[in-house]
């Protein structure tokens, strides 16, 4: 039952800089979590201090229920994919993989066995004599996966480690991620800056903001009831829409204390009719953007000049300077105080 | 591109061979000289072309030496010689790339102190410190050993800031990916430092090497029992100032077997050694 428990957790640098503000995440057995903010946000910081690279200031990271704040990375029992890959440039990819077992004193037929069956699984098997230099970006990352999977860990720790791949191949290996993680059941932790990626992966997700936790849960919740205007903001693409109550009309109660409404892309609806208790609001078109199969409407309010994105299905002919008039079903609205915070 | 015509690409040989040439010269005189009798290299005109002497000479120079010398054969220079350069080249990588080593991935208090004080006596050559190193030497009861011709040679901050900047361009993450693997800081050296820098380390003995080889003011000091010199200070000593009384064959055999260690050293090592100067190991 290979929990992770991170309680109060902070990392100031010998610099004075304040990474991490005291971070609590309860990471249960076999689960993925993914932690996601923008970049500079401390996502690497709190992922190597669960790694054992950066020494924890504050608070304690245990692992099975063990406190490793002590505890050297050899021995914590974890593994870790880099965002560079991070191979062994002068190993062949065998060598590469079984590096790890050979330090802990794995017997080498078990050592062969693991790494040949690392290898099938990640569909490395002939590029097991060749050096990191003559491997493509693709397969230098699934060596690194490997890397991981061969130690069999306790837990995987994951820094980025699709990002610099092309878009589909990232598409491909995230898939191959989950895949992995499920099959292996190994409790992981995986830090991005995309949240795309950090939407279709986690099983429990973690949206950072400036060294703090700005809220952890479903994904599916996150991105449904966003805790603040920070995650509404971050979470999807294109971003929701936020604008001021004022310029918009609207046929329902405000919330007491609302300074900012919002609404998400796909939830707009141009040629709709009005729902009880929505919202209405008069925009310019500034441009269409066809991505295929659907299109977005990039807009402004005249009133205000609020930025907003509508996503319409299939392609849209539309000249920009069109007036066009937004709407948004009252169940589809969500309100946010002064501070930022959801109402 | 320059010398595109036929003249100017004949031209360009030209200067060329005749650069050969000039260079080449005295290393041909002095192997055709080793092939003559003593008195004859002596005698107008110059023989320029082989004479018949080649394996008696050698086989004089190699196993009795030079009378004026004592009779030291010269495969006991070579080998003092050997053992000088190799343990001067070797001992500097050992030292340098330790030394390298704990600046660069150890924190531990003083460690800019002792950087700079590497780098400052960058600034303090043998020749600038050799008479306190006499000195020790003599006290240390070092004269006429190989330890005393090799250990004040070795400290070398040159070899140490080239080690120190490749070590800088191995990225962070790869000394993390190491120590999460288990690789403790032996093994972390033995089995990642060590064969990164195999190119630098083969070019750096080649130029150490020679280095090694030639030194001359050191060997010279260190130096009283004939069978202890190296081959250059031997060669200096041949030559005496009285001009019958040199023995002119035995020099340029000496000569020649003084010049083919590190010849075949640079040959050998070749491809090596340019590697190391051009390519970085990513
Ligand atoms: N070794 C360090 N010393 C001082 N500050 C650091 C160090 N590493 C990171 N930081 C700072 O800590 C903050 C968080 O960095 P990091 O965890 O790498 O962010 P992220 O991975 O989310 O992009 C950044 O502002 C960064 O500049
Ligand atoms: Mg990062």
């Amino acid at each position: 039952m290979a929990e992770v428990d991170l309680k109060a957790v902070r990392k100031r640098y010998p610099n004075g800089m304040e990474a991490v503000k005291g971070v609590s995440i309860a990471i249960p057995d076999k689960a993925l979590c993914v932690l996601v903010g923008p970049s500079g946000c401390g996502k690497s910081t709190l992922l190597r201090m669960v790694a054992g690279l950066e020494t924890i200031s504050e608070g304690e990271i245990s692992i099975e229920g063990r406190v490793v704040n002590q505890v050297s990375p050899t021995d914590r029992d974890i593994a870790m994919v880099f965002q560079n890959y991070a191979l062994y440039p002068h190993m062949k990819v065998y060598d590469n993989m079984a590096y790890g077992l050979r330090n802990r004193g794995t017997p080498k037929a078990e050592i062969d066995r693991r790494v040949r069956e690392a290898a099938a699984t990640l569909e490395l098997g002939h590029l097991l004599d060749r050096r990191p230099r003559e491997l493509s970006g693709g397969q230098r990352q699934r060596v690194a996966m490997g890397r991981a999977i061969v130690r069999q860990p306790k837990v995987f720790l994951f820094d980025e480690p699709l990002s610099n791949l092309d878009a589909k191949l990232r598409g491909q290996m995230r898939v191959e991620i989950k895949r992995l993680q499920r099959e292996l059941g190994v409790t992981s932790l995986y830090v991005t800056h995309d949240q795309l990626e950090a939407m279709t992966l986690a099983d429990l997700l973690v949206v950072m903001n400036a060294g703090e936790v700005e809220q952890a849960g479903d994904p599916l919740e996150i991105y449904e009831k966003p805790a603040s205007i920070f995650v509404a903001g971050f979470i999807g693409a294109p971003p929701m829409n936020l604008i001021d109550p004022a310029s918009a009309e609207l046929s329902g109660p405000i919330p007491a204390g609302a300074a900012k409404l919002g609404f998400r892309p796909e939830d707009a609806i141009l040629d709709g009719f009005a729902s009880e208790g929505g919202l209405k609001i008069r925009a310019i078109l500034d441009g269409v953007e066809p991505v295929g199969a659907e299109s977005y409407l990039h807009a402004h309010a005249p009133a205000g000049g609020a930025r907003m994105i509508v996503r319409t299905a299939g392609r849209a002919r539309m000249e920009p300077g069109t007036e066009l008039e937004i709407r948004a079903p009252a169940e589809k609205l969500h309100w946010f105080d002064a501070a930022g915070r959801r109402i | 591109m320059i010398g595109d015509s036929r003249w100017g690409i004949r031209l360009a040989h030209a200067i060329l061979i005749l650069g050969i040439l000039i260079v080449a010269f005295p290393l041909y005189y002095v192997f055709i000289a080793s092939t003559h009798a003593g008195p004859d290299i002596v005698r107008p005109p110059m023989p320029l072309t082989p004479g018949g002497r080649f394996i008696e000479n050698y086989r004089a120079a190699f196993f009795e030496g030079a009378a004026n010398l004592g009779g030291v054969p010269v495969w006991r220079l070579l080998l003092n010689t050997a053992i000088m350069a190799l343990g001067i080249a070797v001992g500097k990588i050992v030292i340098s790339i330790t030394s390298a080593y704990a600046i660069v991935f150890f924190r531990f208090p003083g460690r800019m102190v002792f950087f700079w004080i590497i780098f400052v006596t960058l600034m303090l050559p043998v020749e600038v410190r050799i008479l306190p190193t006499y000195k020790v030497m003599v006290d240390l009861k070092l004269i006429d050993t190989y330890t005393g011709l090799i250990l004040p040679l070795i400290a070398s901050a040159t070899a140490t800031l080239l080690f120190r900047q490749f070590f800088l361009t191995i990225p962070g993450e790869l000394v993390e990916a190491a120590r999460i693997d288990g690789a403790g800081p032996f093994k972390f050296f033995k089995d990642i430092l060590l064969p990164l820098s195999k190119s630098n380390i083969a070019a750096l003995f080649v130029i150490l090497f020679i280095y090694g080889w030639t030194q001359y003011l050191w060997p010279l000091l260190m130096t009283n029992q004939a069978e202890m010199n190296t081959i250059v200070i031997a060669l200096r000593k041949m030559v005496s100032f009285v001009d019958h009384g040199t023995p002119w064959h035995i020099v340029m055999v000496t000569c020649v077997l003084a010049i083919l260690p590190p010849v075949l050293v640079v040959v050998l090592m070749q491809r090596a050694f340019v590697r190391g100067l051009v390519e970085t190991e990513k």
